[in-house]
């Protein structure tokens, strides 16, 4: 675990604590919400302990206590199915074995965001796992203080909470994206716009560049066809919304996958 | 009935994650098909982030949250420091909330 800190640095530290932060209040509010619907504390807890997916928490003890167990256990897990694609995306910073096994558990959009916008393999593996630890720390805290003050806990949408993880994700998927724009322009180098970081040694333990923004350091994938596949995601996601059942647009998503069949490959671009 | 709506939700989100990095594992990707995993989780990250900030269900998200989402991109386009980015977003909104703004 120290090995981890140290080699995360402080920025990058900072960057986690900031969405955590963020979290743990959303997770206030999801006990709050859930036993203020009816679910008693030891299904709140175990549900945040157990589960450990916002989104699918939300739903689900929404149509729990609305009498559709069904519905709950369904609509969870579609939810939750985009975790398969990342783990096939990030399944490299687990490890093996029963680091792989604990690794899994912590898997949620953030961990893999932070792990997305890291270069240097240890940094990924930093910053997974930095992540994923201290949101199952502050999100279950959160759901546990949530529970047991229920309705007193105000609305966090009033601070503005969420806007604070689509504008993180955001800014995590950035560098990837500027990236990939880079290297379409200047596939050789890393361009004149190169952050000291991309040219971080692996065994460079010091890490003395501290980036401004998570992955400033460069980022996998190297692809031209990343912005491209972002934007469209995004808009066939938002285009489905009203009409799908809740977490289907977000894996029709993944049709935009088609259009990385137009935008060739470099040879720069694999060996990302 | 409540534990085995919990167990089985738990369980088989665990089966999601431990699958996909044991498929990773198992399965020798040919390097055309192997581009197209972690294009594939930006695709989602991207879905995510736009769902999250335009709906709310099965509709809009009012005006507040798209807003704080745009001004916290702005930050992050303007490589501002990412805990800026999340504080500049959440602040916009509450800002605009407390100003009456849906």
């Amino acid at each position: 675990m120290r090995a981890i800190w140290r080699t995360a640095g402080r920025a990058l530290i900072r960057d986690i604590a900031a969405i955590a932060a963020a979290d743990g209040f959303v997770g206030v509010s999801f006990g709050a919400i859930a036993t203020s619907g009816g679910l008693p504390l030891w299904a709140v807890v175990a549900m945040s302990v157990l589960v450990f997916a916002g989104g699918a928490q939300f739903l689900a003890a929404g149509l729990v206590t609305a009498g559709n167990p069904v519905a709950a256990v369904l609509g969870g897990l579609l939810l939750n199915a985009r975790h398969l694609p990342f783990g096939m995306a990030v399944g490299d910073v687990l490890g093996r074995g029963p680091a792989r096994l604990a690794g899994s558990h912590i898997m949620v959009d953030e961990s893999v965001a932070f792990a997305m916008a890291q270069s240097d393999p240890r940094r990924r593996h930093a910053a997974y796992w930095l992540t994923g630890a201290v949101l199952f720390v502050t999100w279950n805290a959160g759901a546990l203080i949530g529970g047991v003050l229920g309705g007193v806990v105000g609305d966090p949408n009033t601070f503005g909470l969420d806007a604070a993880f689509p504008a993180g994700l955001f800014a995590l998927l950035l560098p990837t994206l500027r990236r990939a724009r880079r290297d379409a322009v200047a596939p050789a180098a890393d361009g004149p716009s190169g952050m000291p970081g991309d040219s971080a040694l692996p065994g460079d333990s010091a890490l003395p560049h501290e980036s401004a923004a998570p992955g400033d350091a460069g980022t996998p994938p190297r692809d031209p066809a990343a912005p491209w596949v972002a934007g469209i995601g995004a808009l066939i996601a938002v285009a489905a919304t009203p009409l799908a059942p809740a977490g289907l647009p977000v894996l029709l998503a993944l049709a935009a996958l088609g259009v990385a069949f137009a935008v060739p490959v470099r040879k720069a671009a694999v060996t990302c | 009935m409540l534990i085995a709506v919990i167990v089985v939700l738990a369980v088989g989100t665990y089966g999601f994650r431990l699958g996909g990095a044991l498929l990773r594992e198992r399965v020798t990707l040919p390097a055309p098909v192997a581009r197209f995993l972690p294009l594939a989780a930006v695709a989602l990250l991207a879905a995510l982030a736009a769902t999250a900030a335009l709906t709310e269900g099965h509709g809009s998200a009012g005006v507040a949250r798209p807003a704080g989402v745009l001004a916290g991109a702005v930050a992050a386009w303007r490589r501002l420091p990412f805990i800026l980015v999340v504080v500049v977003a959440a602040g916009t909104a509450a800002i605009l909330r407390a100003l009456g703004v849906p």
